[in-house]
This record gives structure tokens, C-alpha cells and sequence, in this order.
């Protein structure tokens, strides 16, 4: 049922772990609907410098947090935070329908992460 | 290590059919074409063939009368025709309806279509092995219950329910007590009459016959009406031309089962009992979902906690072994299995849950595998997920 790219990315996920002193944290999904998904990043000069995800879920949530990865590094802020759930699911080659809303959550999440890493800085702006 | 090409362990979503079955039907297929219900020469074999598979039915569930089996398009029919169909027929007694909350969809949603026609449906909570609460259904027993429906065994945990006792009380406030075998048959014995039983619904897949085709057994003196209506087949309860090449199929499968059942059963309980053990001791945080005795033969059903039953259900696959899961993202509604839930799982355990189904084919060999490549799995997508506990965060 899924892309021969979904499966390709499910056997073997781009940038899977953690960043222990990221920059910006976003979490999205929860454990009840079986799908949950946090993408940590590492931010230089106003790029993605490094970019992780974890994430429990079906082989779609696997797939779509790799995917977006690959497509958010290296990226300015402002380019990453453009990225869709389509771009996502264009990326790799299509989504089963059902799929499409569940467990396509890796563009909020990286949405999420920029977020996070806005406000941490705009809290360290302040402080100064 | 031994590595099998592929390892077939979900025999409850669908079995292969006995080669003495594909055998027995050949000729229904091939020659004799005719209609059982026809006068000339053409009809007679076919007719004698569906009277003997029903004849072989009837033993396997020890029926007092082979003519008490109808032939339906499968178990979700029989169910149907079960519940519906003595619901519609005993309205002058009363328009009470109970069924277990674990019963199949073919079950439930057949009650809760009774609903709407203004029936009241009363859906019995179970324990946390699935079994139904006994206290609760003689409460539950009105004057006005016409239907008690609980299955024999359940296909998802394996659980077998304590059917005597349960006829016993339905009995007592004369309602009749339909039981759905799909999951146990050609795994336990049954037997209709010591086991007090009014309906069973019957299904051939389940028993390595064809699919397409199920029996539903009516006890004489049960008041039903039929749900589907057209020339009067099956005594007027089932219009329609029989399946005769299904059946005759259907009715081997029977044969076989009675004789083969006993060894089968003892053959598959110790692989099903190594498979348990073996996951539960390899791999922390793994739990049973069931009751740990009164269970089919053929079910290993369990839960890994921090991880999502489809990803297993991939994993296991590009190993070569095929089972199936109670998480919402391998079901058609996205919802987590109603039976898990109906045993006080949580949801995010009922996601992580996996069964493996045994079945004739399946080696100590093949168990061995499963239990060998299994905890890699499980650490494998452990390291990936957010909510797997420092303590079993590993590098793989």
C-alpha cells in the first residue's frame, strides 16, 4: 500500500535520533491517536544547521518525519517554514488517502521546532 | 541462523485452502454444474453432495439433525441472519437484545442497527482477558430479551468464553443464546447440545475451506425469520442457489477437522505456548493480551509498549513474516481495536499490540525465528520513539 520511496525511507530513516543542546524542540501528534512525532534543530546563521526527529507511529509517520529532514536542512528559516504537508507527501511519491491526515504531521512539527526556536530567541533578547 | 523464505502467521484474517478440499470441489466446478434443486438427472449429484456436507456439519457440532445447518455466504451472514433475524421473529416477546462489547462487527453492527428500529441493545463489559462478566448478564436478563449473542472464542485475544454457564443462565430467562464460532471452530470441540447452544454461526475459511461460504445453525424450535428472500432455498430461511462447490468444500473441511482437530489443537497450543514465552522473556515492557489459559489454540497475542503495531507489522514483513495488528493506523475507521480497548487497554497500548495466528503449515522452526528476530525489531523502533523510557534507549 505504500511508495516504493515510503518504504525506502521507512528500512532506512535520514537523521533519526536527538540533538541534546537543540536550538528549537516541536513536538506534535500524541501517543492516543497512535501517531507522535518531535523534530529537534540545530540553527546557524539563520539556517538549519542539523536537524533529528523522533517518532512513534505507523510506517507514513516513520517516512513523512525522515522526509523532512532531507527536505528542511540546510534551509533558511524562512524557506523551511514554507514546506507543506503536500511537499511532504509529493516528496514521497504519495500517501494512502487515510494516511494523508494522520500521520502527516512532520510539516507542523518542523512549523512547531521553528516556533520553539523563535521564541527561545526572541527570550534571550530580552534577557539581554 | 535458520531464515525461512516467508512465515505465514495470520490465519485469522484468511487460510489457505486444504489441498483434500480443492480436491473434493474439482468436480463440482468441472462437472456437475447443475442446480441442486432441479428435477432432471443434472441436479441429483449436486444434491446429494449438498445433503452430505450438511450431514458433515451437523457431526462436527454434534446438531441433532443435519437439516438444523443452513448454508449462508459466510460468517458476517450468519451473524446477520442470527441476530436480526430472531430479534425481528420474537418482537411479541420483546425488543431486548445483549451481546458481548468483544463480539465481531458482524455482530455488533447488526445490534446496533436493532437500535434504530427501536430496540433496546445491552452490550456486556468483559474483564481484562476478555471474559464476560456472568454477574452482569444475569442482571442484564430482562423478561423482554429475546437474543443473548456471545461468541465462543475471540479471534483478536483468543479468549474462549465459558459457554455452558452462559447458556445456563440465558435459559433461565428463556431467551435464546446465539453463539458466534467463527474464531473457534475446527480449533475446540463443540457441541450444540451439551453446550446448550440455540444459533452457532459457522465459517469455512476459518477451517482451511473455501471462503464465500458459512453455516449458521438453527436448533429445531427456534423461532427466526430469514433476511434474505427470493426462491425458498434452505427450507425458506436462505433463498438463493446454494454454492454447491463451496459447500461441498465446506463440508470436507468438516470432515477433516473432526478428525484431525484433537492433534492439531495439542500440536499448536505448545507452539503458541513457545511463541508467548519467548516474546514475553526476550523483550521488556512486552505483555499478553487475553486470558493466559482459556485460549485458542492458534493465538499469540501481544502488546509492546513505547511502539505502533503497523511499524512491527513492516518490519516483520520485510523479514519474510506476515501478522496482523490492533492499531488504529491498520484498521478502516483509524480506530484502535474495540476488543483491546473493551479489555481496559489503554490506547497507546492497544497500538503496539501484535497477533500472530498459527496454522497447520507453521513449524517449531518458524517460531523460533519470529522469537529470534523479534527483539531487534522492537529495539530498533524503541530508538526512534519519543516516549521509550532513558533506561531502554540503545544505540542500533
Amino acid at each position: 500500500m505504500y511508495s516504493e520511496k515510503v518504504m525506502e525511507h521507512f528500512r532506512n530513516p535520514r537523521n533519526m535520533g536527538e540533538i541534546q543542546d537543540a536550538d528549537g524542540v516541536g513536538t506534535v501528534g500524541n501517543p492516543v491517536c497512535g501517531d507522535m512525532m518531535t523534530i529537534y534543530i540545530k540553527v546557524k546563521d539563520n539556517r538549519i544547521e542539523d536537524i533529528k526527529f523522533k517518532t512513534f507511529g505507523c510506517g507514513a509517520a516513520v517516512a513523512t518525519s525522515s522526509m523532512i529532514t532531507e527536505l528542511a536542512k540546510g534551509k533558511i528559516l524562512e524557506e523551511a517554514l514554507k514546506i507543506t504537508r503536500k511537499d511532504v507527501a509529493d516528496a514521497l511519491e504519495g500517501l494512502p488517502p487515510v494516511k494523508m491526515h494522520c500521520s502527516n504531521l512532520a510539516a507542523d512539527a518542523l512549523k512547531a521546532a521553528i516556533e520553539d526556536y523563535y521564541k527561545k530567541q526572541k527570550g534571550k533578547v530580552e534577557n539581554q | 541462523m535458520w531464515t525461512p523464505k516467508k512465515v505465514y502467521m495470520d490465519h485469522v484474517a484468511g487460510k489457505p485452502v486444504d489441498p483434500r478440499v480443492m480436491d473434493a470441489m474439482l468436480p463440482f466446478i468441472r462437472e456437475f454444474y447443475g442446480n441442486p434443486s432441479s428435477i432432471h438427472s443434472f441436479g441429483h449429484e449436486p444434491r446429494k453432495a449438498l445433503d452430505e456436507a450438511r450431514a458433515k456439519i451437523a457431526k462436527l457440532i454434534n446438531a441433532e439433525r443435519a437439516e438444523s445447518i443452513i448454508f449462508t455466504s459466510g460468517a458476517t451472514e450468519s451473524n446477520n441472519m442470527a441476530v436480526k433475524g430472531v430479534a425481528y421473529r420474537n418482537m411479541d416477546k420483546g425488543k431486548h437484545v445483549i451481546a458481548s462489547s468483544i463480539e465481531h462487527m458482524s455482530v455488533i453492527n447488526p445490534c446496533k442497527h436493532l437500535k434504530t428500529r427501536g430496540f433496546d441493545v445491552t452490550f456486556l463489559l468483559v474483564d481484562k482477558y476478555g471474559l464476560v462478566d456472568l454477574n452482569s448478564l444475569e442482571r442484564e436478563l430482562r423478561e423482554e430479551t429475546v437474543l443473548v449473542s456471545i461468541q465462543y472464542a475471540n479471534g483478536e485475544i483468543g479468549t474462549v468464553q465459558p459457554v455452558r454457564e452462559i447458556s445456563q443462565i440465558v435459559h433461565r430467562k428463556n431467551a435464546y443464546l446465539h453463539v458466534d464460532a467463527t474464531a473457534a471452530n475446527g480449533q475446540v470441540p463443540i457441541d450444540v447440545q451439551k453446550d446448550g447452544i440455540d444459533l452457532l454461526t459457522l465459517s469455512s475459511n476459518d477451517m482451511y475451506g473455501p471462503k464465500g461460504v458459512g453455516a449458521l445453525y438453527i436448533r429445531s424450535g427456534v423461532r427466526i425469520e430469514p433476511i434474505i428472500h427470493g426462491g425458498g432455498q434452505e427450507r425458506g430461511l436462505r433463498s438463493g442457489t446454494e454454492n454447491v462447490p463451496s459447500i461441498v468444500g465446506f463440508g470436507k473441511a468438516a470432515e477433516i477437522a473432526l478428525n484431525e482437530m484433537q492433534a492439531e489443537s495439542e500440536r499448536l497450543s505448545k507452539l503458541r505456548d513457545k511463541l508467548i514465552k519467548g516474546l514475553l522473556e526476550s523483550i521488556p515492557y512486552a505483555f499478553l493480551n487475553g486470558h493466559p489459559t482459556n485460549r485458542l489454540p492458534d493465538n499469540a497475542a501481544v502488546r509492546f509498549n513505547f511502539i505502533e503495531g503497523e511499524s512491527i507489522l513492516l518490519n516483520l514483513d520485510m523479514m519474510g513474516v506476515a501478522a496482523s495488528s490492533g492499531s488504529a493506523c491498520t484498521t478502516k475507521t483509524l480506530e484502535p481495536s474495540h476488543v483491546l480497548l473493551a479489555t481496559g487497554l489503554k490506547h497507546e497500548e492497544a497500538h503496539g499490540s501484535v497477533l500472530f495466528t498459527l496454522g497447520r503449515q507453521n513449524t517449531e522452526d518458524e517460531v523460533d525465528y519470529v522469537v529470534q528476530i523479534m527483539p531487534d525489531i522492537v529495539k530498533r523502533l524503541r530508538a526512534m520513539s519519543p516516549l521509550t523510557p532513558k533506561e531502554l534507549q540503545v544505540d542500533v
